[in-house]
């Protein structure tokens, strides 16, 4: 379990630091530039801490996640398949989806809203760096004005939907892996499925839950 | 070796959606008894260890295990026949993440009490039996194909089962092997009285430890004969089943 554990968490720090960064800092540039015409630089932190807390590191670490984590899950367990594992699972009465699938979609769903707020944070930081460099203001200044913008609506709201995008990327991988063919080229295809659907499932819930907190005030 | 019918085939087919494999297959296994499903390439043998170890449900007939009709009955009847089976698959299917002990470990933890340490030495005993000591921390990776096969039987016996079944179990064993095998099997059977039913189109194996044996033929597309493997070798009326157990070699007459 904690092999499961570390892999869905633990060894994506690296790619989710990375990523995260540069958009925070791709965000504060974009802010700066146009925000810099009205005088309004400052709000630029504003932009980047809101961006990154309700949207941006939810919907970035899950993508990153389909595509690490979500494909490994259907690789690891579409391998299982062809090579008979999962037959050898179901004859001693074990359900694979009890044995295989569930720890996974357990450990995402606790692991990604934890990887999202680390996401955040080093968003936070990436843009706290371009809009320090590009503007009249210090790193105090910056850090207040972000923690002004930040509300325990944005940070709840965010935490949120990385639970949910957790547990669709767990599932597409599990699910292809558990469908996966007979064969070598069956197991890649499972692979490639998994991470789509992970994807296309990640932003279709991120409309459907846009639209919620919006209608509830979120 | 006793006249109780340990397991029953009764009318089955098989198919794969509305392709038929097998049809009217009719068979009867006696408790203790070593049986052989044999036949021609591509006649459905592994598919019908699959009906009977709980992987396909046959398009038509009824499994009874002891008189309880497998595929008829609740989960709860299913899971408690199963736990009675061992199964050693052709690839050996041990689970590539663990290592051998663990591989053997993992029915133990699921479905009894016994502590760790205890679970620990049962592991190194069955690994044991099959010629595997000290092989307990290997992956399956790490071992040649025919220690893969031994480390399975030692798992299919993890829980002592009733009926262990066996999918083509000397297939890239070498002849030596093959025979250890073959002996391993007949212990089991004399000192457990375990029933064994084995696929396998491997003749020397067929004669040396089969008692009884059904023959499948993929034209026909069902059963020719049922009978010892000596006797229908010499005596079968039918020239495909007598033809299969010669070698090719068998006399039109």
């Amino acid at each position: 379990m904690w092999v499961v554990f570390q892999e869905a968490g633990a060894e994506a720090l690296p790619i989710v630091s990375l990523i995260s960064f540069l958009i925070g800092m791709i965000f504060a540039f974009v802010g700066v530039m146009q925000l810099k015409n009205f005088g309004a630089g400052i709000y630029t932190a504003d932009l980047v801490a809101v961006a990154m807390v309700r949207e941006m590191a939810p919907i970035m670490t899950a993508i990153i996640m389909a595509g690490r984590t979500g494909a490994s899950y259907a690789a690891q367990i579409g391998t299982m398949k062809v090579n008979e594992e999962l037959d050898a699972l179901t004859t001693l009465g074990i359900d694979p989806i009890d044995f295989l699938a569930l720890p996974r979609v357990i450990a995402l769903i606790i692991m990604m809203p934890l990887l999202t707020m680390y996401g955040s944070l080093l968003g936070i930081l990436g843009g706290m760096v371009v809009g320090v460099s590009m503007l009249d203001v210090t790193v105090v200044q910056y850090i207040a004005q972000t923690e002004r913008a930040v509300g325990l609506n944005a940070l709840f709201g965010g935490l949120f939907k990385s639970l949910v995008y957790g547990s669709l990327v767990a599932v597409a991988g599990c699910l292809q892996g558990i469908n996966c063919g007979n064969n070598a080229m069956a197991v890649g295809q499972a692979t490639t499925k998994a991470v789509v659907m992970g994807i296309v499932m990640i932003v279709v819930s991120a409309a459907v839950l846009t639209v919620i907190y919006i209608n509830l005030g979120i | 070796m006793n006249d109780t019918a340990h397991i029953i085939v009764d009318d089955v087919t098989l198919a794969y959606g509305d392709f038929v494999i097998q049809t009217d297959l009719n068979f009867s296994v006696k408790r203790g008894e070593i049986f052989i499903i044999m036949g021609g390439s591509g006649c459905g043998k592994s598919t019908l260890l699959k009906c009977l170890i709980g992987l396909k449900e046959p398009a038509k007939g009824v499994i009874r295990f002891d008189d309880i009709d497998y595929w008829g009955s609740e989960e709860d009847t299913q899971l408690g026949l199963k736990k009675k089976f061992g199964v050693l698959f052709q690839s050996s299917a041990l689970w590539s993440s663990y290592t051998l002990a663990e591989n053997i470990a993992l029915p133990l933890r699921q479905y009894t009490d016994i502590p760790e340490d205890e679970i620990a030495e049962i592991c190194s005993y069955k690994l044991a039996l099959v010629g595997l000591a000290g092989f307990e921390d290997y992956y399956p990776s790490e071992i040649s194909g025919g220690m893969k096969k031994r480390a399975g039987l030692a798992r299919a016996m993890a829980m002592d089962p009733e009926i262990l079944f066996f999918d083509e179990p000397s297939a890239g064993l070498d002849p030596i092997s093959a025979k250890l095998l073959d002996d391993l099997i007949l212990e089991l059977r004399d000192s457990l009285g375990t029933t064994v039913v084995i696929v396998t189109h491997e003749l020397s194996s067929i004669f040396n430890i089969g008692d009884n044996s059904v023959y499948l033929d993929p034209v026909t597309k069902t059963q020719l004969t049922v009978g010892n493997p000596v006797e229908l070798r010499d005596h079968s009326p039918n020239f495909d089943v007598r033809n299969f157990l010669q070698r090719g070699t068998a006399n039109r007459d």
